[in-house]
């Protein structure tokens, strides 16, 4: 696990907050994006309150990034406005700058620096002093597990621990407001506990995060507040309790040997199911949320019962693509959404 | 604590020079490519092409030297190329810094690069036997000349690398570029042995105006004027129009075609 003493290396380097954080959240009202003929993104709402973590979920493509490049001021909204820390991030862009980090989904930092003098040298841009930016360098390398590669070229970092490094350099200004975009993506399974545990501890002390995911899992852990997009436009918003109520339990997948077996097997989990079956005709899948309490042998049973040939049965958690199945079902059928 | 420009523009550059510490080999087009030249053209080419007054070495260096300061267009456009390939550039844009101590940054690296080439190429030439024949003064005028053209040329090399799509791209729109424009003129040969039209283009060019002005503040032996056009005719202050107008235009169209290439 990371040591964390964020609260206290600001102090130390003379990065304070200037403000209390009561205004360090985030606004956006009508954020729309358009590239050519295409909407990136469309009727953006957002409040994020002071200290809170909000996620944005959805897959490549949906808007994510584009939101996120438009709240840190290297993209210009289309239509609507934005404020983050209380500043408008087209009037007042340069003022924003000074309060946000950010970690973007490609890497950002310089491989052919090491790791500590890309630290060193965002840390002066920062206005650090060169001592201080040494230090507050390294105690993040340190926090990040990075202290035995610090002098090491970053175009000889793996993957992971660029990504650890993209996040380190979005924390050197000891910012108000944390931007992240898929932040683990890439990571292994303990780095990537170990940077939740680390954001958590941020978010205590006062930081507000947007984090960006295309994992459920990870926005459910999280997230104080999910937003759903899917090509550009809101689908979802809500507490991750809120949007599991709306999308169900578990999943329950049934393969069946030919093509006329689906309706059927749709029928005899009719019982069992939440809500109605999907179909997934080139794999043969029928799937549907389940009840809570169901028990697979039951289902097994009354497929048997029902004379139908099930190949096999599967029961899992709900995945992102289960998210959208749920929330956009009337607008998407499962052949586009798992293309 | 905000840093004032200059101490931006020396962060940004320092990580340039950084760069050049890790791959040394940047440096080959600046340093050993010069003295290269100058060796094979003084002992090779000498031999053959013939200059009146003062000998083919002393007409060389004036020539080489413009020539490798133009060609240094190709440093700063592949660097630049580069970051704004990696997301380097998005790191920096987001951060509290001013976005011209970004392209100064780079300018200040290159300058250094360009100081070097013109100490090693004056080196490589009194060692072969190229000598100044003119006041002190002019000597000095000679190398301030030199340094605003240089200027000139890494800004237009900064527009460059933002305008190519790839660091790829940049070899080959540099060679296209710099070549004709290096070639015709009076670098290695008198203008007099250019068929007509080229003895034109050549007149006005700036490269030869540049290197006749280089030529005449030394006291070296200048090509013999053959189209009587203003800037070949007065060489001295045609050099000086046409280096300030390049920095300026240079300064300009690099700042804007940035600004518009990281707005979107």
């Amino acid at each position: 696990m990371y040591e964390t003493s964020v609260q206290h290396t600001k102090d130390s380097t003379g990065t304070k907050r200037s403000t209390p954080p009561s205004d360090g959240g985030i606004t956006a009202t009508g954020l729309g994006k358009r590239f050519g003929d295409l909407w990136a993104l469309r009727n953006l709402d957002l409040r994020v309150e002071p200290g809170t973590v909000l996620g944005l979920l959805g897959h490549n493509g949906a808007g994510k990034t584009t939101a996120i490049r438009i709240l840190t001021t290297l993209s210009q909204p289309t239509e609507g406005s934005a404020t983050v820390a209380g500043l408008d991030v087209v009037r007042d862009s340069a003022a924003v700058r000074n309060r946000i980090g950010v970690a973007s989904q490609q890497s950002t930092v310089d491989g052919l620096m090491s790791g500590r003098l890309n630290l060193q040298t965002i840390g002066r841009l920062h206005g650090m002093s060169k001592a201080a930016a040494r230090q507050r360098g390294d105690e993040l390398l340190e926090q990040l597990d990075l202290t035995d590669f610090a002098t090491a070229l970053v175009k000889t970092y793996s993957g992971g621990m660029r990504r650890r490094l993209d996040v380190a350099a979005s924390l050197m200004g000891g910012p108000d407001v944390l931007f992240l975009d898929e932040p683990t993506t890439g990571l292994d399974p303990r780095s990537r506990g170990d940077l939740w545990q680390m954001l958590a501890d941020l978010v205590r002390e006062g930081t507000t995060i947007i984090l960006t995911t295309q994992y459920l899992e990870e926005a459910d852990r999280m997230a104080d507040d999910i937003v759903v997009l899917d090509h550009g436009e809101t689908v979802a918003h809500g507490t991750p309790a809120e949007l599991k109520a709306r999308i169900g339990d578990d999943r329950l997948d049934i393969k069946v040997a030919a093509a006329g077996e689906l309706v059927a097997a749709a029928g005899a989990l009719s019982a069992f199911a939440e809500s109605d079956a999907t179909f997934d005709t080139e794999q043969l899948v029928v799937t549907a949320p389940i009840k809570a309490g169901v028990r697979v042998i039951d289902v097994v049973r009354a497929l048997d019962e029902a004379g139908i040939d099930a190949v096999d049965i599967t029961r899992r958690e709900a995945t992102l693509d289960d998210v959208f199945l749920a929330l956009t079902s009337d607008r998407h059928n499962r052949e586009e959404l798992t293309a | 604590m905000s840093n004032t420009l200059l101490t931006e523009s020396r962060i940004f550059a320092r990580r340039n020079l950084e760069h050049i510490r890790q791959v040394p080999e940047k440096l080959t087009n600046v340093t050993i490519q010069p003295l290269m030249f100058v060796l094979l053209f003084a002992y090779v080419f000498g031999g053959a092409i013939k200059v009146g007054g003062g000998g083919y070495k002393e007409y060389l260096i004036g020539g080489i030297l413009i020539q490798t300061l133009a060609f240094a267009m190709m440093g700063p456009a592949m660097s630049i190329a580069t970051d704004l390939q990696e997301g380097v550039i998005d790191r920096f844009r987001s951060l509290p810094s001013r976005r011209s101590a970004y392209l100064l940054g780079h300018y200040m690296a290159e300058m250094l690069g360009s100081l070097l080439t013109i100490v090693i190429l004056l080196g490589t030439g009194l060692i072969v036997g190229w000598r100044t024949h003119a006041p002190f003064l002019h000597v000095v005028e000679a190398l301030l000349l030199l340094l605003v053209f240089a200027s000139a040329i890494i800004w237009i090399g900064l527009w460059m690398g933002i305008l190519v799509r790839s660091p790829d791209a940049v070899m080959g729109v540099g060679f296209v570029v710099v070549f004709p424009i290096t070639f015709i003129s009076n670098a290695f040969v008198p203008l007099e042995s250019l068929p007509n039209i080229l003895q034109w283009v050549a007149s006005v060019n700036p490269v030869s105006v540049l290197i006749a002005a280089v030529r005449t503040l030394f006291g070296n032996p200048v090509a013999p004027v053959t189209k009587h056009v203003w800037p070949i005719d007065h060489p001295v202050g045609a050099a000086w129009l046409y280096s300030v107008a390049l920095v300026v235009l240079g300064w300009v169209i690099a700042q804007r075609r940035y600004r518009a290439r990281t707005t979107d």
